[in-house]
């Protein structure tokens, strides 16, 4: 594990097999993340062990990108992802796609604006 | 100077109407896209131009006899303190109107700039966590989403091609392959910034017919654009399939950000039509533009841009 941005995917990776369980079980602390991933073999660039403070590094950096909340009422701080790896996903396609709807919608104008012809050569095209 | 100033206002009309409507409407974009392109930028560039300098000359009127004469009479102004006569209050008016429209223009196009690197930031951010890299192909990421979906997120030397798993389970290696050189091409061909520009033009005059028409024909030509190269490497059956398998999927990079609310079409209607205009292009391969046909609206191209030009700078410089 050599750089920063490894390092936050796989604390946001720990995070995210967290996301499934009940409110209280899914937060963990800085000191759980560096063992999980020193059991997972996680290293610095140069060999040596992972320290905890640079996975409280990689946590305010992905709290500060709004993906990682932190919980302050006790200490140590535990450290939750925001929302679920699926949620995520779903918003960058929302970004690319628009919604489902929307999709609907432009296949069912798509289909409208094709003529018989064209979408009889776009049949044999496709069964080709 | 009149003159000049309403030769300009001419211009910038039939460039804000009639000419866009036409150009929109013609057939011969889809057999020469480029050269479409060329011209759909000098549409724009004369169009803002023409329409800044006719209020610009026709303010500064009272000034001096042309518009270089009139900025120094303006510069002189400024620097002493002392009311000009002749230069009243319509006069003022147009000046700042045209000094608002120019600074207008400016800021909505770095606002848009803003915009869309801090949406593209965003969302490298979650693509990185999220996407593994492609097992063959370089510069290519793969996300797990059930939607065949295809994009390309520019960047530099970091720019990516973005698959996801269910269009790797749709489409065969070949037309998976000319997925991918019909995204390239977007990359390559730098279209980022001809969206940016023209997406700044549209937030900018989103009333004026030419912005509209203008953001939808590029968005369309540039789709034209990396089909053909596609065709470079793949037959034309194979990209065929790709394309009708994934229409409707695709839509244009960029555009999510600040897109106004009123709409000539909906982007839906304005997505379908360009992924049918793409399709029937494909089916029914037509020759492209003739040789002397693309140097005769290149050079139209050329003359729009050298009319508002000269009509700002020649009666300066000629007297």
């Amino acid at each position: 594990m050599a750089t920063l941005g490894e390092l936050e995917r796989a604390v946001m990776d720990l995070l995210w097999e967290q996301n499934g369980r009940p409110e209280g079980e899914n937060a963990l602390t800085a000191n759980e993340l560096r063992d999980s991933l020193a059991r997972r073999g996680g290293t610095t660039k140069d060999g040596k062990e992972l320290a905890v403070t640079t996975v409280l590094t990689v946590l305010s950096r992905l709290e500060k990108k709004s993906l990682v909340q932190r919980e302050r009422d006790i200490r140590p701080h535990r450290y939750r992802a925001v929302t679920s790896r699926e949620a995520h996903t779903v918003e960058l396609m929302h970004e690319v796609l628009g919604s489902a709807r929307d999709r609907e919608a432009v296949l069912a104008a798509f289909i409208g604006s094709v003529s018989a012809q064209e979408a009889e050569a776009l049949r044999k095209m496709l069964t080709a | 100077m009149f003159w000049a100033s309403y030769l300009l206002a001419a211009l910038a009309v039939i460039l804000a109407w009639p000419v866009p409507v036409m150009l929109s409407r013609a057939r011969w974009p889809a057999r020469a896209p480029k050269t479409a392109l060329i011209l759909w930028q000098a549409i724009a560039l004369a169009g803002g131009l023409s329409m800044i300098g006719a209020m610009l000359t026709w303010g500064l009127e009272p000034l001096g006899d042309n518009l270089l004469a009139g900025l120094r009479g303006l510069a002189a102004l400024l620097a002493s303190y002392q009311p000009a006569p002749g230069l009243d209050l319509i006069h003022v008016f147009a000046l700042s109107a045209a000094l608002l429209l120019g600074v207008h223009l400016v800021f909505t196009l770095l606002l848009t700039y803003y915009r869309i690197a801090k949406q593209r930031h965003r969302h490298r951010t979650l693509l990185n966590l999220l996407s593994s890299p492609a097992k063959d192909s370089p510069k290519t990421l793969v996300i797990n989403h059930p939607a065949p979906v295809a994009y390309c997120l520019p960047g530099g030397s970091g720019s990516v091609t973005v698959l996801s798993e269910g269009l790797m389970e749709l489409l065969t290696p070949a037309e998976l392959q000319s997925v991918l050189q019909h995204e390239r091409a977007h990359l390559n061909q730098r279209h980022d910034l001809l969206l940016w520009a023209f997406a700044a033009w549209r937030a900018a005059l989103p009333w004026l017919p030419t912005s509209q028409l203008a953001q939808r024909a590029v968005n369309e030509l540039i789709e034209m654009l990396a089909d053909d190269a596609a065709l470079e490497t793949t037959d034309r059956p194979t990209l065929i399939r790709a394309v009708a398998l994934v229409a409707g999927g695709e839509r244009p990079a960029g555009s999510a950000a600040g897109a106004p609310a009123r709409e000539l079409l909906s982007p839906e209607e304005a997505q379908a039509l360009t992924s049918a205009n793409r399709l029937r292009r494909l089916l029914t391969p037509m020759a492209p533009l003739g040789r002397a046909a693309q140097s005769l609206v290149l050079a139209g191209a050329a003359l729009l841009l050298a009319v508002p030009t000269v009509l700002l700078l020649a009666p300066g410089l000629a007297g």
